[in-house]
């Protein structure tokens, strides 16, 4: 395919000809695999989120005492309690798992959903141009200058009871800004590109020129979009329902936080009670961060010699 | 005296390893002469081109000399070169088009230039005006930011800009290659008019089309996969070429006026071997279609007439293989 | 540049309009009448029953057609009328707002500003220094990483509440028994306050800067036109120079985009230091189901960013040459 081949050219302009050439794609493969399994920040990136989200799968089957159980009160962490027990004695680890799980939940589904909103607005504004184009575009401006947290406090406010999947959903619907002007911005280089000029005057329709033609070429980078999207749902989700305003009932890294504020974790010196859930959201965004510098730069060349 | 390159040896490191994209390579620039560099993209002419001027990170000099005036030019100690750049050895490079700073305006940013290179752009000034009027350019565009001008407006300014200080040496690097074929004429003709005009004294022009050098090079030195493949006049190298590689361009030149796709020359089957781990022998081999056993061994470049130099078996009488350049 | 700006303006207007009508579509939208879940709570208040019913009924005017509720909201809103204040019964929204704002724009301003110029200068010398990089890059990323709540808990528990000293308040815009007067006692107490929030915001957004910075830096020092500048010799003076005002460039554009993030942070911050500005308001709004309130902070809010974004504007008009250049070129 031509695809390739101008993918190619474009990438490699300027560095070495070491042996490019000849069977495009499955060089591209491998090259990938060979640059991916040699950057540090990639492996450490992708292992931490990794780790996080077994530990999530698994988590409950390391459990001791189940989420209602109630134990010694405010007890230190110990051998027993790995983390502690809360200011009635239910067990903190129990609920780390527990929220950890919800946690990702949220911050999948705000990912995936900011992702597809944003792709599909995206194409739709880079594939057609003109008046359709126009008015995604302000109307993507007017999202951005909207706070989305405050956005959120508003609908909540309002909405009084929320499940994790709207949660999720509603963080989508307020993030997707980012993923659009980006995807925006390379679906219009790439339209102008002889591919999807050929697709086009062989008569294909749009959708499935977009499907076929254009999502392809930019599957790394979504992958990219939708990375950063995943961890940045999962901080608005903690603020979120530090705010008191997540899903009833439910338990989250968010929530204990909130829980540790209510029942004065700082005087009391209860550091574990807001400690573990912070620290597991920095480690799973960072990591998400980490991991997306590091395909950023499996994918693009003229990173990789940094 | 002009330029005089000895054996020199330049590899790229790379995260695979170092792949040799100059090797073992001679040749000389007479003072006034204009020498135009062809092949291939891949073959290494850009490297040889830039790394007379300015080494990336990744490029390092295995050997061999560069001699400039009668002077060594210390083309791999990048502080001493910093003083010889522009001055003396100057480039217009191959990305004209963002060559200059989109937030300044020419004038500025040429004024800063200069004055961080020590001299006074007022005094400059005159000279500078008068060089952008010859290429046919309206004085007030040194009060224009880059993207108020033209492509070829933009061509023109890093023209000037990079032979303003009157380089021994100016390396042109496909400079025409994002050119429409009128304005491709009349930037040959800006060099021809640089060098009459003793802007500069020995240019070199690289590019991957034959077209361009047969209007302004005096000489034609075709580089394959990072070596040498022949050297003679223009005429010589268009009219009567020995390489079978030179053979197999010039046939495949196209009619004046269309541009081809750098990455496949029409009408040569094949691809330049991978530089990273080049076959023994000659490099051509195996695209050429009179490769015979000798072609196993390296062909030395030598002198076949008068100012006429190949490496081709086919033309090495009485030369005996020899062992081929050990590996970088 | 004058088509730059009134593109701009026109899309701040637009964002106004859609923002109030968001205001007042989403109680509508609601299921379930919010007047009657705002009566069970009034009604604990004897005396002013009556009165809020009027001013609810009024204001929402259920029982008119939806354009003339529409047209009345742009009125009052036109004239300044947000409503009556539960949270804060009986005083208007507007003035409630008036009390809190202060302290919101003391906290957010000189947080946005000294992380913007901290994190662009930090930022840059690590693409100059790999040493400093070293450091700069993974204290950044976990600077950004890290959840708002999250960093001002610990900073509380750290220096307010003992974890390494009491240096600081807790919580609070100043110290109980104080009354707001310029005098050295009061303005040492407003400053210790301010400086746990101030503290939290400056660092998650400075991380965020330096590492912008950084990759920019690296990407210009890339860009033809330093390869240009470099292969004629120049000093790394000017072409740092040259990189760093490019860099500055999208990094303006990301302060503007960035602004809506930290307001939000600056929300959570308040609210776990209990600092009396408009993040802490909102949140009590919502408890509190003060519906005229949630809503005039949200628009207060919107106005605010917009006010910001226009400014940022108007700085990137000055700083980017090509904006006041017609674009005419090819």
């Amino acid at each position: 395919m031509t695809v390739l081949g101008t993918d190619e050219a474009t990438a490699d302009r300027g560095a070495p000809v070491a042996g490019a050439g000849a069977g495009a794609p499955k060089r591209r493969r491998f090259e990938f695999l060979y640059f991916a399994l040699r950057n540090k920040k990639l492996i450490i990136g992708l292992s931490v989120v990794l780790l996080f989200v077994l530990f999530a799968i698994f988590g409950p089957l390391f459990v001791q005492h189940p989420l209602t159980a109630y134990g010694p009160p405010r007890h230190t962490p110990s051998g027993t309690y790995y983390f502690g027990t809360d200011y009635f004695g239910l067990d903190v680890f129990t609920q780390f798992v527990y929220g950890l799980r919800e946690s990702l939940f949220v911050g999948l589904i705000g990912g995936c959903g900011a992702t597809v909103i944003g792709m599909t607005l995206g194409f739709i504004s880079g594939y057609k141009g003109g008046l359709i184009d126009e008015g995604l575009n302000v109307l993507c401006n007017v999202e951005l200058t909207i706070p989305g947290l405050v956005l959120l406090i508003l609908i909540a406010g309002f909405l009084h009871h929320t499940s994790p999947l709207i949660e999720g959903l509603l963080i989508a619907c307020t993030t997707w800004t980012w993923s659009m002007r980006a995807i925006r911005a390379q679906t219009f280089s790439l339209v102008s590109r002889d591919f999807v000029g050929l697709a086009r005057l062989s008569g294909e329709k749009s959708r499935s020129i977009i499907v076929r033609e254009i999502a392809p070429n930019m599957s790394s980078y979504l992958f990219l979009v939708f990375i950063l999207l995943f961890g940045g749902s999962i901080l608005v989700a903690a603020s979120f329902d530090f705010l008191g305003l997540g899903p009833a009932g439910g338990m989250s890294l968010g929530i204990m936080m909130m829980n540790a504020a209510d029942w004065s974790a700082l005087p009391l010196h209860t550091w574990w009670w807001f400690v573990p859930p912070g620290a597991a959201i920095t480690c799973v965004v960072g990591g998400l961060y980490l991991a997306n510098v590091g395909l950023d730069e499996v994918f693009n060349p003229k990173l990789r010699e940094l | 005296m002009g330029l005089k390159v000895d054996q020199l040896r330049i590899c790229y490191r790379t995260l695979r390893g170092d792949v040799t994209a100059v090797d073992d390579v001679t040749f000389d620039i007479a003072d006034g002469e204009i020498m135009g560099l062809a092949g291939e993209s891949g073959c290494g002419k850009s490297t040889l081109g830039n790394s007379l001027i300015r080494m990336d990170v990744r490029m390092r000099q295995l050997g061999g000399r560069v001699e400039l005036d009668g002077a060594e030019l210390p083309i791999s100690d990048a502080r001493a070169m910093r003083d010889y750049r522009f001055k003396v050895v100057s480039i217009i490079p191959q990305y004209a088009m963002s060559a200059l700073n989109p937030t300044r305006r020419v004038g500025k940013m040429v004024s800063e230039l200069l004055r961080s290179r020590g001299f006074d752009y007022k005094s400059a000034l005159p000279e500078f005006e008068r060089r952008v009027k010859l290429v046919g350019l309206d004085a007030d565009i040194l009060k224009r930011y880059p993207i108020e001008l033209s492509g070829g407006m933009k061509q023109r300014v890093v023209m000037i800009v990079s032979t303003l200080l009157n380089p021994s040496l100016l390396i042109a690097d496909e400079i025409t290659s994002a050119l429409d074929v009128s304005t491709q004429r009349a930037v040959g003709e800006m060099l021809l008019e640089f060098r009459d005009r003793n802007f500069v004294k020995t240019t070199m022009v690289i590019t991957h089309d034959l077209s361009i050098l047969a209007q302004v090079a005096d000489t034609i030195l075709i580089m394959y996969a990072g070596k040498l493949a022949e050297k003679a006049r223009t005429d010589v190298v268009i009219g009567s070429p020995l390489h079978p590689y030179t053979q197999l361009l010039i046939s495949s030149l196209p009619e004046v006026g269309v541009r081809h796709d750098e990455h496949t020359l029409v009408g040569i089957p094949g691809r330049p071997p991978p530089l990273l781990n080049p076959p023994s022998g000659c490099r051509f081999r195996d695209r050429c279609p009179f490769a015979f056993d000798r072609c196993a061994a390296d062909p030395p470049f030598v002198e076949v007439q008068p100012g006429h130099s190949v490496a081709c078996w086919l033309h090495a009488d009485g030369v005996s293989p020899a062992g081929g350049a050990e590996q970088c | 540049m004058r088509r730059y700006l009134l593109r701009k303006l026109l899309i701040y207007i637009l964002t106004f309009f859609i923002a109030a009508t968001l205001d007042w579509v989403l109680p509508r939208l609601v299921p379930g009448n919010p007047i009657q879940q705002l009566l069970a709570k009034i009604e604990l208040q004897p005396g002013t029953y009556n009165a809020t019913y009027k001013l609810y009924m009024h204001s929402f005017g259920f029982d008119r057609p939806w354009w003339d509720q529409y047209l009345s909201f742009w009125k009052a809103l036109f004239h300044g009328n947000l409503g009556i204040s539960i949270y804060d019964f009986p005083k208007p929204v507007t003035s409630v707002i008036a009390d809190y704002v202060l302290f919101t724009l003391a906290l957010l301003i000189p947080a946005i500003l000294l992380a913007y110029y901290a994190g662009n200068k930090v930022g840059a010398m690590a693409a100059r220094r790999k040493s400093l990089d070293n450091t700069v890059l993974p204290v950044g990323y976990l600077l950004t990483a890290t959840a708002y709540p999250w960093l001002a808990l610990l900073l509380a528990f750290l220096l307010a509440a003992g974890g390494i000293g009491h240096f600081f308040p807790i919580s609070g815009g100043f110290a109980y028994g104080l009354l707001p007067n310029w005098d050295w006692a009061f303005v040492w107490s407003l400053m210790t306050h301010w400086f746990l929030p101030f503290l939290t915001l400056f660092l998650v957004a400075f991380g965020g800067w330096a590492i912008g910075m950084r990759n920019l830096i690296i990407y210009e020092l890339e860009s033809d036109y330093t390869h240009y500048l470099e292969a004629l010799g120049a000093p790394s003076r000017l072409v740092r120079k040259y990189a760093y005002r490019n860099a500055m460039l999208p990094q303006l554009t990301g302060l503007a985009l960035q602004l809506g993030v930290i307001v939000g942070g600056a929300i959570v911050t308040e609210v776990t230091f209990a600092y009396p500005g408009l993040g802490y308001l909102i949140f009590q709004a919502v408890g509190n189901d003060d519906y005229f309130l949630l809503q005039g902070i949200f628009l207060f809010i919107i106005v605010g960013v917009l006010a910001a974004n226009f400014i940022v504007d108007i700085v990137y008009v000055i700083v980017d040459p090509r904006t006041r250049v017609g674009i005419s070129g090819a």
